[in-house]
């Protein structure tokens, strides 16, 4: 595999609805701004790129089958070849990693990896409708499918083993719509409290609706290259680029229904999917407490594919202590309970201790009001950019809009692009973006790296 | 952040437009409002359970029918013909018909179909010498007064009596 840079990414507004743009004006919103980042010119662009992986998760919300077509034309990227890829949530940052494949292989030396949803062209309950078809239609969506209830049963049982709260969750909506406030492209920026979230109207308990992810419309486009086809962008544009390099990707999976999740014991655990980290004597303890008071692996409250994704992400990268060794991480909060779950597979913290870690500011950022407080300091910031709760999920486009604000901490651009510095984090080496799909069934783990100083503005 | 909550139903009902405004000069067109026309999609799909036929069969003779493989002896409390353990071929057995709640929600929004139905209360249910779950609705508990003391409890099957073959044809309530 070669190595494969990201050189350059846009992301449209995300609002509930964009009626002013179909889905390819709101591509190429994205693509404009791709491309003026880099300083091309759209005939010159167009020159450059090799192909495209098109990132789109619904059929049913535009009633418009091959979308993905209709976008590579709208772009005048035609002829070069181009797919669509998707799964669920994470259909997003699969394409990233497709993208990667098609570079990392030698198929492409330019790459570009695009995706949307337009999610407004149906009422909120249709939309939850057509999402909850991703789960089981015969044993799953007829006994009352709806998403949020499928997570709100995860986490029920996340509170029942781990003693997990409803504040510690609601502490992850008020970080992210205050990181949001300073995030322009975010479609809810909020000053809110833990009291606001509590107070909101309850949609599946103990879930509010700030608990929650709102349905969007937007999209996001990002740019990879081998180093020969950064040499060639280089080369037309007459700038030096800052290298940020996708140091590893990794991919797990789980079963669709959550009642078919197993329940392991500790010695599987360990040996199949507890992490480098956890495998010293102190971790190890606290496992066999966990066991002995009744916890299996991964039941409804973890999400083995995130473990996973992040395990293969971490060893490819050598990365051993993920909180450590990471210097911010983007993943996929569609749910408050789903970011405590996942610092939790992604290894930021053991299984059990994603709710303290949720109030422990330890993933909150120096220097933003929260309204509240901490007893201990930044050192790794999750979902800076607000995330998926306050900057909306326009399925296709979500796992990409993390790629570029990823990639814009790491060329240190956080301030540039977003009219101020407040969310970027100081120093930003490396990072990683995590998505994720239905009930956790596609997680993907990349992590991005910036290379010596690189070029930063 | 103390907003009003909407208050007035929304629906697609509207005006029938006839007409629709342009200006002389096309140069004015590019700020114009979208235009957004409403079209229903109807379908009604032929599904066939397949593989999986039997447990609804069961449904409606008033069984709970999961499945045990006969290579691992792993038991599915939600049928599956493969083994998910170790690749297997699964019989079919009769399941408890009383377990526990392993987990729930109630529901006070949710997908078009089932919104006439919220609040509702979704939960897994485990069972004795079965390795896997069982999603399920359980009636008979207070939707407005949700602890996570319902996890454990014990809960019983009841059956429709006039079967829809759906998975809903089952439902749970505490014994
Ligand atoms: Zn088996």
């Amino acid at each position: 595999m070669r190595p494969v840079y990201v050189l350059s990414g846009g992301v449209s507004k995300f609002a509930k609805a964009r009626p002013d743009k179909t889905f390819q004006g709101l591509v190429k919103e994205a693509w404009d701004e791709s491309i003026a980042d880099l300083g091309l010119e759209p005939k010159q662009a167009i020159e450059l790129v090799d192909g495209s992986v098109a990132s789109y998760f619904s059929d049913h919300f535009q009633r418009q089958l091959m979308s993905g077509i209709m976008a590579q034309d709208y772009l005048g990227l035609v002829p070069k070849p181009s797919h669509r890829v998707e799964g669920g949530g994470a259909t997003g940052g699969l394409c990233f990693q497709e993208a990667w494949k098609s570079v990392a292989s030698g198929s492409m030396e330019v790459c570009v990896a695009y995706g949307f949803e337009t999610m407004s062209h149906v009422q909120t309950w249709k939309g939850n409708e057509f999402i909850a078809l991703a789960s089981d239609v015969s044993f799953d969506y007829p006994v009352g499918g709806f998403y949020s209830g499928y997570y709100a049963m995860m986490v029920v049982r996340h509170m029942q083993e781990f003693g997990t709260t409803v504040e510690q969750m609601a502490m992850v909506s008020v970080k992210n719509h205050r990181n949001a406030l300073h995030n322009p492209y975010a479609q809810k920026r909020m000053a809110i409290t833990v009291e606001d979230v509590r107070r909101s109207p309850m949609v599946a308990w103990p879930l509010t609706r700030l608990d929650i992810c709102t349905m969007s419309d937007g999209a996001a486009a990002m740019w990879l290259a081998s180093e020969e086809g950064l040499a060639r962008i280089e080369k037309a544009t007459g700038r030096r680029l800052p290298r940020v390099k996708v140091a590893s990707i990794g991919r797990g999976t789980d079963a669709m229904r959550m009642s078919d999740r197993p329940h392991l014991d500790l010695d599987t655990f360990t040996a199949k999917y507890a992490l480098p980290i956890e495998q010293d004597a102190a971790s190890r303890s606290y496992y066999r407490d966990l066991w002995e008071r009744g916890a299996r692996y991964p039941g409804i409250h973890s999400f083995r594919a995130g473990r996973m994704a992040s395990k293969q992400a971490y060893e490819r990268a050598g990365i051993q202590d993920p909180m450590k060794q990471l210097d911010f991480v983007e993943l996929h909060d569609a749910y408050t309970s789903s970011e405590i779950q996942t610092y939790e597979d992604m290894g930021l913290c053991r299984y059990g201790e994603g709710g303290p870690l949720a109030v422990s500011g330890r993933t909150f950022l120096p220097g933003i009001d929260y309204g509240v407080g901490f007893p201990a300091a930044s050192e790794c910031p999750v979902n800076p950019s607000g995330g998926l709760i306050a900057c909306g999920h326009p399925v296709g486009a979500t796992g990409l809009m993390q790629g570029v604000f990823a990639l814009w901490q790491l060329q240190g651009t956080i301030g540039r692009h977003f009219g101020n510095p407040r969310l970027q984090v100081a120093n930003a080496r490396r990072g990683a973006i995590h998505s994720h799909a239905g009930t956790g069934t596609y997680v993907t783990v990349s992590i991005l790296e910036r290379e010596g100083q690189g070029g930063t503005p | 952040m103390s907003k009003q909550e909407r208050t007035v139903e929304e629906s697609m009902e509207g005006a029938v437009v006839y007409n629709v405004p342009i200006p002389k000069d096309l140069k004015d067109m590019d700020g114009m409002a979208p235009i957004i026309v409403k079209s229903p999609y109807q379908v009604d799909y032929i599904h066939s359970y397949g593989q999986d036929s039997p447990f609804f069969a069961g449904l409606a003779n008033k069984r709970l029918l999961g499945t045990h493989c006969t290579s691992c002896g792993y038991t599915f409390a939600t049928p599956r013909k493969a083994c998910m353990e170790c690749g297997g071929v699964c019989e079919w057995v009769e399941l408890p018909q009383e377990g526990r709640m392993h987990s729930f929600t109630v529901c006070h929004f949710g997908s078009e179909e089932f919104l006439p139905e919220c609040p509702y209360v979704l939960a897994l249910v485990e069972f004795d010498g079965v390795n896997s779950l069982f999603l399920t609705r359980v009636v008979g508990l207070d939707p407005t007064a949700p602890s996570l003391d319902w996890i454990g409890m014990k809960v019983k099957a009841r059956f429709r009596r006039l079967s829809r073959l759906k998975p809903t044809d089952v439902w749970f309530e505490p014994v």
